[in-house]
């Protein structure tokens, strides 16, 4: 295996981890904290209702904007660090 | 100045105003008439990503359906965005620097074969009509309304003018129209619930005013919601649902189908840089984000609102007379999409949940039964006029809904035209035929897609957000696992994929027709669409996850048992995972 392939190899690996890191954050809020875990959080109190329906109505949508802009930031300096973007 | 008449100034106004935007940028530059968003900003590429994918869904209907199903709807909520983070993450980057412009270009050229190829043109074309019909759903809504009409006769008036728009053609290319229709239709959506969360809540944005205060009663909103609700039969609009598998399976499905979209995944081929595909679904979800943050605001307080206007007195008091009725309910009878029928004969529109278990208080109240039916999609356009805003505001609304439902539409038979004639004639059948005959090929792909929409749109199976969320399982259970599948592994070859996508296909297909009717032919239905019927509670509009599953397990299990994919394929796939060398998108 040259130095290269390693290269690429470490930079996808790198890659598959932040996206799974990802991935567990987003199934959390959305199917974890706004569906199945909904009656664990129903005591905490949020204007009329409890933090799941928050979670559910709002709280998901804005980790998604979240995640996917720290994904792009992060990925976009991976390519930088491993010499694998583009020019 | 009369109603019809403002509506008609915001309606021919906004469409001027895109023709105008197409013309200039048409002498601009004619190459960005085929290469949209070709060297423009990911924030321009996510807000015209944005309006591309609000159709009459996101606009006209998603918010009655929250309104009437409370909490169990966020599955609208949570899977129309969830699935810009899969996008932006497991496809977008990758399938740019694969550089080519459609899906089953794609598709046809990681499983080196055109059978491949033609399965993903099937499976595009089978979600995008069904689509279609959601959208001619919504759009019949919109113009019955608007020109004050039946809903039949607005649904064929939609039709007519959609064919148009769509074979006019390079207003859909242009991205600054798109960014035009996003500007109309964000303006005209936040507006009526900016005035309505002031007027409920005393809170100036909407999302916080759907946690804040309700101002007459100063209770919390969603408190004084439930409690409304309760007391005329209903369920909590908070309440918790029993079915979580059900829940969870329908936003996974509308999250993957939403990655699985050929015309969403289609802006992603031609942004400038990997880089720029990764920011550009960030930008699109915030431009969405807007839309879908503002919603469960405007659907909580439309369902107040129409319950005071029913129960001016509060719900334990009489409801208001039919002769008293607002002029909203007098305009919409027109369209049909609301109907009153005084089954009591005391001449008050009594509007309640007529369950077994209300029967006591119902007999006791002199109630026969609930007399007044609303239509889910009239929520969103009824919205302004059941808050008595002014007449501007009610104009504005049917601009930005007919903006959403005809971009949206044209953009969609744009995709099937497209894959008939590029990517099943030109490139399967008959690879000789001249431009000249390609265009015919479209054109006429378009007009059947629109004949077969309309007279499907007709009985829909589903309000228009529902039609739409069967598209997205049909692509959750087809497109997305395919794509993911070519870019994550080295190892799933032709065979698998191909086998893969038929039976998530089929089965997803199959599990649909039998409640949904063969083909969404009204009358065909095998079982009756009710949760009793359906398999482990599994509602069809959820299924799409369950086919997605399957595709991803027949995939890999034909695969392991069959030959490696050639080694040129395996590099293609390594290829596309690094950035590096990415040249701009080129048509073949």
């Amino acid at each position: 295996m040259t130095v290269q392939d390693k290269n690429a190899k470490a930079y996808w690996q790198a890659n598959l981890r932040l996206i799974i890191g990802s991935l567990i954050i987003w199934a959390l809020v959305s199917y974890g904290f706004g569906i199945l875990f909904r009656p664990l959080l129903a005591g905490i109190a949020v204007g009329g209702t409890d933090l799941g329906f928050w979670f559910a109505q709002q709280g998901s949508i804005i980790t998604f904007i979240i995640l996917i802009f720290f994904y792009a930031w992060k990925m976009n300096k991976l390519d930088k660090e491993f010499g694998l973007d583009e020019e | 100045m009369s109603q019809f008449a403002i509506n008609m100034i915001f309606v021919c106004g906004s469409f001027a105003l895109y023709i105008a935007i197409a013309i200039w940028a048409r002498a601009g530059s004619t190459k960005e008439f085929y290469v949209a968003g070709g060297g423009v900003h990911p924030v321009m590429n996510g807000m015209a990503t944005a309006a591309d994918w609000m159709s009459a869904a996101s606009f006209i209907s998603m918010a009655g359906l929250i309104s009437v199903g409370g909490y169990a709807n966020s599955t609208y909520l949570m899977g129309w965005t969830g699935g810009y983070v899969l996008l932006a993450m497991l496809l977008a980057p990758y399938l740019r620097k694969f550089g080519k412009f459609t899906v089953p270009d794609f598709i046809g050229d990681r499983f080196y074969s055109s059978g491949a190829r033609l399965v993903a043109v099937a499976c595009l074309i089978i979600a995008s009509v069904t689509y279609v019909i959601g959208q001619m759903t919504g759009a019949g809504v919109a113009f019955s309304r608007f020109l004050e009409v039946s809903s039949d006769a607005g649904l064929i008036i939609a039709a007519i003018i959609v064919f148009m728009y769509a074979v006019l053609g390079g207003m859909k290319g242009i991205t600054y129209t798109q960014v035009a229709q996003y500007v109309v239709l964000i303006v005209a959506y936040t507006i009526p619930a900016v005035f309505i969360s002031l007027q409920l809540t005393d809170t100036f944005l909407p999302p916080l005013g759907l946690f804040s205060d309700h101002v007459q009663s100063g209770v919390p909103l969603l408190q004084k919601l439930d409690e409304v609700v309760r007391e005329l039969g209903f369920v909590d609009y908070t309440a918790d649902v029993d079915n979580k598998l059900n829940m969870v399976l329908f936003t996974l499905s509308l999250m993957i189908g939403t990655a699985g979209l050929p015309h969403v995944i289609i802006r992603f081929f031609t942004v400038p840089k990997v880089a720029d595909a990764r920011w550009s679904a960030g930008w699109a979800l915030v431009f969405i984000a807007i839309l879908y943050l503002t919603a469960p605001a405007v659907a909580s307080m439309a369902r107040l609102n129409l319950m005071t206007t029913i129960f001016p007195n509060g719900p334990t008091a009489d409801a208001i007379k039919y002769e008293d009725r607002p002029e909203w309910i007098k305009s919409w009878e027109k369209t049909k999409l609301i109907k009153f029928d005084d089954l009591n004969g005391d001449g008050r529109i009594q509007l309640y949940n007529h369950t077994p278990a209300f029967e006591a208080k119902a007999t006791e109240r002199g109630w026969k039964g609930n007399e007044l039916t609303v239509n889910n999609d009239i929520l969103v356009l009824a919205n302004p006029e059941i808050a008595n805003l002014p007449s501007w505001v009610i104009g504005l609304i049917a601009a930005g809904g007919l903006a959403a439902a005809l971009s949206t539409a044209a953009g969609l038979l744009l995709a099937i035209s497209s894959a008939v004639s590029h990517d099943l004639i030109k490139g399967t059948i008959n690879p000789n035929i001249t431009e000249k005959q390609e265009l015919r090929y479209a054109r006429i792909s378009m007009g059947v897609a629109i004949v077969v929409a309309t007279w499907l749109g007709m009985n829909p199976p589903g309000f228009a957000a529902q039609t739409v969320a069967l598209a997205f399982g049909i692509a959750a259970a087809s497109i997305f696992p395919a794509l993911m599948m070519g870019i994550f592994s080295k190892r799933v070859n032709s065979k698998g994929a191909i086998s893969g996508m038929l039976s998530g296909l089929i089965f997803t297909c199959v599990y649909i027709f039998l409640y949904l009717g063969w083909f969404f032919i009204p009358g065909t239905a095998s079982f009756e669409n009710i949760p009793a019927n359906w398999i482990f509670g599994i509602s069809p509009l959820s299924i799409g996850a369950v086919g997605a599953l399957i595709n991803f397990l027949v995939a890999f299990g034909v695969s392991s048992v069959t030959e490696q994919p050639p080694q040129a394929i395996q590099d293609l796939v390594e290829s596309v995972r690094f950035p590096r060398g990415a040249g701009t998108a080129v048509d073949h």
